[in-house]
């Protein structure tokens, strides 16, 4: 399943229930503010690198980029764009897009 | 007599009152309005010839990063104008220390220079105003 994630990780709790009960081999997403999550030195940051032990974190390089965060992004998260996003999207069975 | 163009007219009691205003920004800059529709009120207020400060806690210090593109997300990049609100005479930014520091974030990853205040600091300066908004 790919689990899609838009909020901050400071301002909601959602990336950290997301995690709590998203399973081995899935996807998660961030976007929009949820892409903070994924910055270096930010308090989720061992959250996210303890949840890529056993699921794929990828993040929007465009919303990365329009938050001026694209250079301090974390070693091991997979940047995609726009179609990135819909491959991603195409190839999981799900979707849950994380409210 | 001096007459202004437009506008009622105003008696002098009330043209010449200076009010503290401050304005509190707690929200990361594209994912909602709120840091946009902040700048605007500011730059209202400024216009008003009042004593404003704006001050960055929470999500807020990310409206300060610098190098923010917006081009691919189609969305207008208003971080600029941070750095024009010198020029409008607004030149108290102050910025929580904590909130940097859980970010991952110092000065040198600000488009503008500003006052890292602690949060007892921060609280101090919010006692003084006349009034207060957040954002």
């Amino acid at each position: 399943m790919l689990h899609i994630v838009n909020k901050s990780p400071f301002e909601r709790n959602v990336l950290e229930s997301c995690l709590r009960f998203c399973r081995n081999e899935s996807a998660v997403l961030l976007i929009e503010d949820g892409v903070y999550a994924v910055t270096r030195g930010n308090a989720a940051e061992p959250k996210v690198r303890q949840a890529m032990s056993h699921v794929k974190v990828y993040a929007l390089g465009p919303d990365l980029e329009a938050r001026g965060m694209q250079d301090t992004v974390i070693d091991g998260v997979k940047l995609v764009d726009y179609g990135g996003f819909v491959d991603l999207v195409a190839e999981h069975k799900a979707v849950q897009s994380w409210l | 007599v001096n007459k202004t163009t437009g506008g009622a007219d105003a008696p002098e009691e009330t043209s010449g009152t200076i009010k503290k205003f401050m304005f509190v920004n707690r929200k990361a800059p594209y994912g909602t309005i709120y840091a946009l529709e902040a700048l605007e009120v500011v730059l209202i207020s400024a216009a008003f010839d009042q004593d404003v400060s704006m001050v960055f806690v929470d999500d807020g210090v990310y409206e300060l990063v610098k190098g923010q593109h917006t081009k691919a997300i189609e969305v207008k990049n208003f971080s600029p104008i941070y750095r024009a609100l010198e020029g409008y005479d607004i030149e108290k930014l102050y910025v929580d220390e904590e909130s940097l520091k859980a970010r991952g974030l110092t000065t040198e990853s600000l488009l503008v220079p500003v006052e890292v205040l602690n949060s007892a600091q921060i609280g101090e300066l919010m006692d003084q105003q006349d009034v207060v908004i957040s954002f």
